[in-house]
């Protein structure tokens, strides 16, 4: 019995073991494939390598925008199990912030569980070392190394380099089908500026990665890379030097100042004040500093040079006189006389001095700004000359540079008063927009462009970026300007620095070779009433910041062979030849004599003040020569 | 036929009886261990700490062990059968006192230095005990409602007892290796029809309490049932080992991914790689050439063992015999076809690989017993 039952439970165990056997079989060669694929997937991540980001140069090769290590700690919630706990040992370990974690929790808990997540960036290595020694005890925790980028100017270039930020869904929703690397947590972009603009250039392509990892997410080695594409480096027109003596010059002043190559309409300086440090974005900028830069009533997020529209005042006055000489209403050497204001349809528009220039021509009208001349051309040659010699010029013009919100300004007509006013022009109308007031508004940098074209007869137009290969600079094509109207002009243009009796005298270079010429401007920001006119009127001085007059200056120098064309704005500065004038000067010699104005360009009677001023500033200027890197 | 019946002359005597073990199980034993040695030095990452080493310390250990209780005779054991059977009842009873907490379950006794887990004893003591109990029954009764219920109790007191550890696997492993016994003593097979059955309806009613009030089992073991049903239902909670282990085990193909090569098993993507999954390890470095090869040793040992039952003209070293042989039997088949994903995870160590120190000397002791059986069988007369 006990043998027949044994040999029967043989049987039956046997034939367990042979089923066994067919099972292994059947997995292990029939379906070995399907398994080894997945066992393939199992361990094999595809990644993105974020590109690194084109660098950005000035002129002279000065790095702009760089990028640098940047150690940070990520976190996956999946595989960190109790985040809590964790959280709270690293915090143990490098000494992090309460919100800084709560921050990361959120982030953590909003993500779905696989996502790394940015606990703490910009670690030093002693922090980074602790936690990769410590990484038994910090499940799900990753230290990491990526690059982020640097702006080692700080606030010189925001305006015009721009900053970049972490890709935000509004950046994704324009794209059809957005760039992978776009999806990298907390890869960066431009924002704005040129980084913003040319962003397609810098980003570069990214590469990939095949890794292998372990069963909780965890790298254990790379098998193959397949390395992306740097993006491109940008060279750009700017002269770092200058644009930082331009911008320290600007201190404390709500002001913009544009400085142009004349020939070939490269922006040497786009200077806004004030400025802020781009490098506060780029980590993620508090709120408080948010604030505080958007509650300042001086502006410091918009790039003025560019954004900013004001009445060109005085400045507009080139305009006028060249608009009446095309039209042949005068010859320029004719007189007319001004007794302090014109009446014209019933209305009384004043000259700024109200004892009347007297008779005057069209130079000496430029040189001591005579409005009421300018009145008289206007109705003579109507609004519609003056609308196209003004485009002519560059003014009303939006300009193709990779900058942000450039704005066109506004360079009236009857039809655009017809179209955006429903009202038909008037002959005040031409009388204000004359002498750069009513309609009319202008960025700083079409005042620097029409002081360029004046300066050398040539349509340029700015250009901020530059081919670092190019051999010839490019010429611009030329205006087609009657030699005689625009050296009558800058004949008037010189006399407002040089002669006595000129508006911005006090602001006049002594050195010949850096003789140059300019043009005052005041804008009424508020007109002025009549009882204010009648009870004598008031000095800027007395009135609140923000009702006071712009203060305009456009120069450019030297005057028998233009190089550089500056316009200067300072917003409720009182007046161009007090506020803007003297800012203008200096600038121009700055930019004349590699960033900084020698001392001996000024005349005896200031030397001991300017002297002062330079030494005053000459501690806040930077010394770039430890930010020149040699040029690829 | 008792001991007194054994023709002792013929006895292999002292040192004699060595030449008489059943070597080539032994050899047999000894490249399985091998296998072990090799995997447990594999999924360490290449190095014999902390598990190489002292499981071959433990086998060696545990050779010494078979051979002493083989040398003692079989006769000894059988009267030693009642005593070591109330024995291991009471530790398992001092484990449901006194027994300390592992793994959601108690199974350890501290007994000063020693830790021992009473369910790996009961393993040979039930099959002990009832091979005793049907050495002394009357063979014409035991399929008689008494008998059959005592030997029922039998087998049923340990497994109760370990259930409530709870430790579902090694109580049915027990019943299993118990009915094994039973069945080979010729009990009548409608008992078994009976049992089976009632098993069907037991399953059936096991399922159906869950979620109820009088939910029979953990609701660990209900997820293992499900995972075990379907593991490709939730791949990263409860399916997820089983998924993971078959992955690794069908990767490995015909010849394997290579010695230390296995993605699977280095990368961490299976569970107890060094305990119940080795299996899994092996058959992905190794291939099919190295599964099936161990599968083939395991069938030659139960060849070996049932040889031994088969020459045993006694009834206790028979019936012992088939209680080690089933019991060794269940313990690789089950193992291996829960990696397969053709059982449920249940907590069965493969026999004589998988790292661990009281399965294995257990099994020694075990294949002690079936040796002892085979060097004091009777000879024929010369």
């Amino acid at each position: 019995m006990i043998t027949r039952r044994a040999l029967g439970l043989g049987a039956i165990m046997s034939g367990v073991t042979g089923t066994l056997m067919w099972r292994l079989r059947d997995m292990q060669l029939d379906q070995a494939d399907a398994f080894r694929l997945l066992a393939e997937e199992n361990r094999i991540n595809l990644r993105l390598l974020p590109p690194t980001r084109g660098l950005i140069h000035d002129r002279n090769g000065v790095l702009l925008a760089s990028n640098e290590q940047n150690y940070r700690v990520v976190m996956t919630r999946d595989d960190a199990g109790d985040i809590d706990l964790v959280l709270a040992r690293l915090q143990q370990l490098i000494g992090l912030e309460d919100d800084t974690l709560a921050r990361a929790r959120a982030d953590m808990l909003r993500n779905r569980p696989f996502v790394p997540v940015t606990v703490a960036e910009r670690l030093t290595w002693e922090d980074i070392s602790r936690v990769a020694a410590n990484a038994p005890a910090l499940p799900g925790v990753t230290p990491e190394m990526g690059l982020s980028r640097l702006y080692p100017l700080q606030a010189d270039m925001a305006h015009v380099v721009g900053y970049v930020g972490p890709v935000s869904d509004r950046d994704l929703a324009g794209e059809e089908r957005p760039d992978p690397v776009l999806l990298i947590p907390r890869f960066q972009i431009g924002k704005t500026g040129v980084e913003r603009a040319e962003e397609s250039r810098l980003r570069g392509k990214a590469g990939s990665q095949r890794v292998e990892v372990n069963s909780v997410g965890r790298v254990m080695r790379e098998l193959d890379r397949v390395e992306g594409e740097q993006g491109e480096n940008m060279h750009l027109t700017i002269d770092a030097r200058l644009q930082n003596y331009a911008l320290e010059r600007l201190e404390g002043q709500s002001a913009a100042a544009v400085v142009l190559d004349v020939n070939t309409g490269d922006i040497l300086a786009a200077a806004s004040a004030p400025s802020y440090d781009a490098n506060l974005f780029v980590r993620g900028i508090s709120s408080k500093d948010y604030n505080g830069l958007l509650e300042n009533e001086y502006r410091p997020l918009v790039n003025k040079c560019v954004q900013g529209m004001y009445p060109p005042g005085s400045t507009f006055k080139m305009v006028t006189a060249l608009a009446a000489l095309e039209a042949a209403e005068t010859d320029g050497r004719e007189r007319v006389f001004c007794p302090g204001h014109m009446d014209v349809s019933g209305n009384r528009f004043h000259c700024w001095k109200r004892a009347g220039h007297g008779r005057v021509d069209l130079v000496s009208a430029l040189a001591e700004s005579c409005d009421v001349y300018f009145y008289e051309m206007s109705q003579r040659c109507g609004i519609d000359r003056i609308n196209a010699m003004s485009e002519r010029l560059g003014l009303g013009l939006r300009y193709d540079l990779p900058m942000t919100s450039v704005a066109s300004g506004l360079n009236p007509s009857r039809e655009w008063k017809k179209r955006s006013r429903d009202a038909d022009w008037r002959i005040g109308d031409t009388v204000n927009v004359s002498i750069g007031q009513g309609y009319v508004l202008t960025t700083p940098m079409q005042l620097a462009v029409m002081t360029a074209r004046l300066a050398s007869n040539r349509a340029v137009l700015p250009r901020l970026l530059r081919d670092p290969l190019e051999r010839s600079l490019p010429e611009a094509a030329s205006l087609d300007l009657r030699p005689e109207w625009l050296e009558m002009v800058r004949r008037g243009m010189t006399r407002v620095v040089n002669d006595r009796r000129g508006t911005a005298y006090s602001s006049r270079v002594v050195d010949p070779t850096m003789a140059m010429a300019g043009k005052t401007g005041t804008s009424q920001v508020f007109r002025i009433t009549q009882a204010e006119r009648d009870s004598g009127i008031r000095r800027q001085e007395d009135l609140p910041w923000n009702r006071r007059n712009h203060a305009l200056f456009v120069n450019y120098a030297p005057i028998d062979n233009p190089q550089v064309a500056v316009a200067v704005i300072v917003e409720h500065g009182g007046g161009g030849s007090t506020a803007a004038a003297p800012i203008g000067r200096d600038i121009l010699l700055a930019a004349l004599n590699e960033g900084r104005p020698p001392l001996a360009a000024y005349p005896t009677s200031q030397r001991n003040r300017i002297s002062a001023e330079q030494s005053e500033m000459d501690d806040r200027l930077r010394d770039l020569r430890s930010f020149r890197v040699s040029r690829a | 036929m008792s001991y007194l019946e054994y023709n002792t002359q013929r006895m292999p005597r002292g040192a004699a009886k060595m030449l008489h073990l059943n070597w080539a199980l032994v050899v047999l034993l000894v490249a399985v261990a091998c296998y072990g040695f090799v995997m447990l030095y594999s999924v360490a990452g290449g190095s014999a700490q902390p598990w190489m080493q002292p499981q071959m310390q433990r086998f060696g250990v545990g050779l010494l062990l078979m051979i002493a209780v083989a040398m003692i005779p079989i006769w000894f054991w059988r009267s030693m059968s009642g005593l070591a059977y109330c024995v291991t009842a009471l530790l398992l009873l001092g484990v449901e006192f006194f027994g300390a907490v592992g793994m959601g379950a108690q199974r350890w006794l501290e007994i000063g230095p020693l830790r021992l887990q009473p369910s790996e004893l009961a393993k040979i003591t039930t099959i002990m005990a009832l091979a005793a109990f049907y050495d002394w029954a009357d063979m014409k009764k035991i399929s008689r409602p008494a008998h059959v219920f005592a030997a029922a109790v039998i087998v049923l007191l340990p497994v109760l007892l370990v259930v409530r550890q709870p430790d579902l696997g090694t109580a049915l492993l027990i019943a299993a290796a118990g009915g094994a016994v039973i069945f080979a003593a010729g009990v009548h097979w409608g008992y078994f029809a009976g049992v089976i059955g009632s098993a069907i309806g037991l399953v059936v009613t096991v399922v159906s309490s869950r979620g109820t009030e009088w939910q029979l089992l953990k609701d660990y073991q209900y997820r293992r049932i499900d995972a075990f049903l379907d593991p490709t239902l939730d791949p990263l909670g409860a399916g997820y080992h089983i998924n993971q282990a078959m992955i690794a085990l069908g990767s490995g193909g015909w010849s394997g991914r290579g010695f230390m090569e296995g993605t699977q098993s280095r990368l961490n993507f299976l569970p107890e790689k060094h305990t119940d999954f080795i299996f899994t390890t092996l058959a992905e470095e190794f291939g099919f050439i190295g599964a099936g090869s161990l599968l083939v040793l395991y069938l030659m040992i139960l060849g070996f063992c049932l040889l031994t039952v088969l020459r045993s003209s006694n009834r206790f070293a028979a019936l012992l015999a088939i209680g080690v042989t089933a019991n060794f039997f269940l313990y690789f088949a089950v193992n291996t076809a829960m990696v397969m994903g053709l059982a449920p995870v249940v907590g069965v160590p493969l026999p004589l690989i998988s790292y661990g120190g009281s399965a294995m000397m257990v099994l020694m002791v075990a294949f002690g017993l079936l040796q002892s059986a085979h060097v004091h069988r009777p000879r024929l007369p010369t």
